[in-house]
């Protein structure tokens, strides 16, 4: 790893300060991305923003059919959240497929939004669910937050403090895990809301989370497996690698759409 | 250099260190508590598992600055005096250790599995309760078995 110095913020207002004031610090959050792509040295920030003692950016609130999720909520408060079981059981379980038990102990919603890898899993959530991202200046649309690669609509010391998914009639995500690092090969996230439904997909993209607009025209005639057995997933703007080629990711996005639609709930 | 403060074991503890120390050197190094092992360094294997607030942690991927103040327990903290822990005791009846490079790991996570879900742990829920911690030798199976009767005797304990 390289030096840096370290800050412990005790306010969003002075984290979004130092993070303004440091062009090249990041932000930690729960850092089980930041931190081990410092240790291989592939991230050299000049200064780390520690909000790991923003303990205003934690909590979970069921409202008014709103899943609000504040920013540094562990995915272990997510997952196991009687609330969230309840009311969004998709997101719950997502929340709980993430890594391991140690990783979610310690990784938050806002970080894995904020670094919007290509693999990462709650980018889907957002995006299937039409979820805001609430900032410490704006309200930003989850149609509108996700960029490409690691890249977001965040601009410099802007801080993601929570996100709000709407509760849908039904959602599933479903991951096909890489067998050796378990990140998503493919993951596709389901959401049907009255007339409208969303699929999004995590993993395949090439510049990261995108929605399956075929598979939604699909199903919002007809919300069942069947809908989309037939139509093809384009291998063009796929992830082709030593783990999986396009061709194969194409067409595991159309399996975990399946399942995903077959056990939405 | 900053300074660092937190409880380990039960002991307040402090000592000065770079920015960049993660909690595992601050153990091994500076604390010299060597129970708790580097095996991969990448927040895969679960050797570094230790237990911040009660909560597994990998501590290869936590800076020893973001723990000030942090209560701490490693595999050191886990007997009282010459007993043995249950789970520390189950996993030498159980044989389910072989090199024991991965086995502090396995037991500071299994104690938290424990916390977590409860007495009566089943095959499937200890195996993908493991998800983050590798074994290289066992093949796991009598690490499945003494976590099963750890849990037990944790819960006739208590």
């Amino acid at each position: 790893m390289y030096a840096f110095t370290y800050h412990k913020a005790g306010s969003v207002a002075e984290a979004a300060s130092l993070a303004a004031k440091h062009d090249d610090g990041k932000l930690l959050a729960g850092g089980m991305t930041l931190l081990p792509t410092m240790k291989q040295r592939l991230a050299q920030p000049s200064d780390i923003i520690d909000m790991g003692k923003l303990d205003d950016l934690r909590g979970i609130e069921v409202k008014d059919g709103v899943v609000a999720i504040k920013a540094m909520t562990r995915h272990v408060a997510v997952a196991t959240s009687a609330e969230v079981m309840k009311a969004l059981p998709a997101l719950a379980e997502l929340a709980a497929g993430i890594g391991d038990p140690a990783v979610r102990n310690r990784g938050t919603i806002g970080g894995s939004v904020a670094n919007n890898d290509p693999a990462a899993d709650y980018p889907a959530a957002c995006l299937a669910l039409g979820a805001t991202i609430h900032t410490n200046k704006r309200a930003v649309k989850a149609d509108d937050f996700f960029i490409g690669l690691f890249e977001t609509a965040l601009e410099q010391g802007e801080i993601i403090t929570s996100i709000s998914f709407p509760v849908p009639d039904k959602a599933n995500y479903q991951k096909f895990r890489n067998p050796a690092s378990r990140y998503a090969i493919v993951g596709v996230f389901v959401a049907k809301k009255g007339g409208d439904v969303r699929v999004a997909v995590t993993g395949a993209g090439d510049g990261g989370v995108f929605r399956q607009k075929d598979f939604e025209a699909a199903l919002a005639k007809d919300f069942s497996a069947k809908a989309i057995e037939n139509i093809k997933q384009a291998e063009k703007g796929l992830n082709s690698d030593i783990h999986a080629d396009a061709e194969y990711r194409a067409h595991l996005i159309g399996v975990m759409a399946r399942r995903a639609v077959a056990a939405a709930k | 250099m900053p300074k660092v403060s937190m409880t380990v074991n039960g002991a307040a503890v402090s000592g000065d260190v770079d920015s960049r120390t993660l909690l595992v050197q601050f153990l091994r190094e500076t604390l010299r508590l060597t129970g708790t092992h580097v095996g991969c360094d990448t927040s895969q294997c679960g050797c570094c598992v230790v237990h911040v607030n009660g909560d597994a942690v990998k501590s290869c991927t936590a800076l020893a600055m973001s723990l000030e103040g942090a209560d701490v327990r490693t595999i050191e903290g886990l007997a009282n005096g010459d007993q043995l822990h249950p789970m520390q005791e189950a996993f030498r009846e159980n044989h389910g250790l072989q090199c024991g490079f991965c086995t502090p790991g396995m037991i500071m996570t299994s104690v938290e599995m424990v916390k977590r879900k409860g007495f009566n742990l089943d095959e499937k829920t200890i195996r993908e309760e493991l998800e983050g911690n590798l074994c290289r030798c066992t093949g796991y199976h009598n690490i499945v078995k003494a976590i099963a009767a750890g849990a037990q005797a944790m819960g006739a304990k208590a």
